[in-house]
């Protein structure tokens, strides 16, 4: 379970979470939406200890962030940022590799090897295994970096818009892939979102945030309505019903 | 990667025999004890600054920035013009040698902490900001050195000036074991970060998702950097462009992302580079051109061709 407790946080003295708290039990898949500058990349970034706490306190598992060490942490939290442009030349199978580094730090073994070589095929990346990542689509990129957090088999996934820049087939066939992930591994997966539709669809829970704070938390289909877009997007829409799923036309 | 690294380490025997035996006349005691120490120099320093060039380029995640443009030598140079200033030529050139080294390692080791601490801090683990930072402190430091220059007498002045520019064929071969215990402290602290070093190029967020902080990591290469700098500026003076003629070489002949495969290569092609070239230069056009001309002319095109490629 993640805790959150009583979180604020300023940039340059703006405030952009107000006394944040939050129960995220253990297994689900969480969306947290809002509008731009709503403060959801922030709460990801403190609950994945990218920036630190001002005030408050966030456990994972009672593993207090900011008391429990990186090393620890990873093999509980694994997190994928917006960007995933990385430096050096990588292959596929390079990347998926290094979710094992919390275990075995540089050095793998063959249960290691046996792991990777799952989840590529899983993932479908195995034919692309030897390619290197910049030679790849956003979407096959951005599977390579969820194979990734999946052999880092931590029970916590958090992910900041993953879908931006992937098209509706990529971004349908990774939101299959994290359900699939929380419904056969059990795990926990906090992701951002833009787009509602998505949230409805795939999302066990949304958390709607505004000007920093929790304005709305539920079920989808009790959540998403017409006030939701009207109190927290500040956009008139209508929402309907399609096989007991609430979409909202745009 | 191993086969071409034991290439690479087949070239360097073929060079170190070469640069031994080429034009050798008379008792081999007196051959390997003339050419053997200034050897163990130039090895000592293609290791040091392709170590610190690689390992810099990693924390940065740029692969065209080197230690120098941090202005780590220029501190070097500030610093031996500052005591040359204040204690005068002889007094300075009675000091013994090793005291200046390591006390210019342990200064530039406590300015690059207080650097990075203090703009770490300032900045919000923005490293982009504390290299620019950097830059304009070399800019400082190599206007106050041309200033210190400006008021000493001449013959300060020529003890500072002959220090500002690498020298391959005039190496100060009496530091060699102090130079030597300093490079194999920080050798291995870097070997054993290798695996920590494949991680950061990740980018930050990841990095710390597979439980290496990149701004401990960060801290500790600069230090590390600071001692192989002042290593090879020790040696044989400030080179600028020679570590990224040396990592840009690596990165074409070991297309791997593992530092276990980079640093040795890095250590090999620059020893090779540096060993292989005095041997030409000294033995075959007998000293015509300095070495350290050449590299730093191969070494600037190499840096304007990394350049315009990235702004393609």
């Amino acid at each position: 379970m993640i805790d959150i407790k009583n979180v604020s946080h300023q940039i340059a003295g703006r405030p952009i979470l107000t006394d944040i708290s939050l129960h995220l039990d253990k297994g689900g898949l969480i969306a947290l939406v809002g509008p731009n500058g709503a403060g959801k990349s922030t709460l990801l970034s403190l609950i994945a200890r990218l920036l630190p706490l001002q005030s408050g306190r966030i456990s994972i598992d009672d593993l207090k962030i900011g008391e429990t060490t990186d090393d620890i942490l990873a093999r509980k939290l694994a997190v994928l940022p917006q960007d995933l442009s990385v430096a050096s030349r990588l292959s596929v199978r390079d990347v998926v590799g290094f979710g094992r580094y919390p275990y075995h730090k540089g050095r793998p073994g063959p249960d290691d090897h046996d792991r990777v070589a799952a989840a590529l095929n899983l993932f479908n990346l195995a034919e692309f295994a030897e390619r290197q990542l910049e030679t790849l689509s956003g979407g096959q990129r951005q599977r390579a970096f969820v194979a990734m957090a999946y052999v880092q088999d931590t029970d916590y996934l958090l992910l900041d818009e993953p879908l931006n820049n992937l098209d509706i087939a990529a971004s349908r066939a990774l939101m299959a892939q994290l359900r699939a992930l929380v419904r056969t591994r059990r795990r926990t997966v906090v992701i951002v979102l833009h787009d509602i539709n998505y949230a409805a669809a795939y999302a066990d829970r949304i958390v709607a945030l505004k000007n920093g704070q929790v304005v709305v938390d539920g079920a989808p289909d009790r959540v998403v309505n017409a006030s939701l877009l009207r109190d927290v997007f500040e956009t008139e829409a209508l929402v309907s019903d399609v096989e007991g799923r609430p979409v909202v036309l745009v | 990667m191993c086969v071409r690294i034991a290439v690479l380490a087949g070239l360097l025997l073929v060079c170190c025999a070469a640069y031994l035996s080429l034009g050798a006349r008379g008792d081999w005691s007196f051959v390997l004890a003339f050419r053997g120490p200034k050897l163990a120099a130039l090895l000592l320093v293609g290791f040091a600054v392709s170590w610190a060039t690689l390992i810099f380029q990693t924390i940065t995640e740029n692969r065209i920035l080197t230690p120098n443009i941090m202005g780590f030598d220029a501190l070097y140079l500030l610093l031996l013009a500052g005591l040359v200033w204040s204690l005068g030529a002889r007094t300075y050139q009675d000091l013994p040698a090793q005291g200046v080294m390591a006390l210019n390692a342990g200064l530039m080791c406590g300015a690059s902490l207080l650097l990075f601490l203090t703009l770490m801090r300032s900045s919000h683990g923005d490293l982009l900001r504390m290299i620019l930072t950097g830059v304009t402190l070399a800019v400082l430091f190599r206007s106050l050195t041309s200033y210190v220059q400006r008021v000493i007498d001449p013959n300060e002045y020529d003890v500072v000036q002959a220090a500002s520019f690498a020298r391959f064929s005039n190496i100060e071969t009496d530091l060699l074991t102090l130079a030597a215990l300093f490079s194999i402290g920080a050798g291995t602290m870097v070997w054993r970060m290798r695996h920590r070093l494949d991680v950061l190029p990740l980018g930050p967020v990841l990095s710390t998702s597979l439980g290496e902080s990149p701004q401990r990591a960060q801290w500790q290469v600069l230090i590390l950097v600071s001692v192989l700098v002042s290593v090879s500026t020790a040696l044989v003076g400030p080179v600028a462009f020679f570590g990224l003629l040396v990592t840009s070489l690596t990165y074409l002949v070991i297309p791997s992302p593992r530092h276990g495969h980079l640093l040795p290569a890095a250590a090999l092609i620059a020893s090779i580079t540096l060993v292989g070239g005095q041997t030409v230069l000294e033995r075959i056009l007998n000293f015509s051109t300095p070495l350290s001309v050449v590299i730093e002319f191969t070494g600037g095109l190499i840096f304007l061709f990394l350049l315009l490629r990235s702004l393609r």
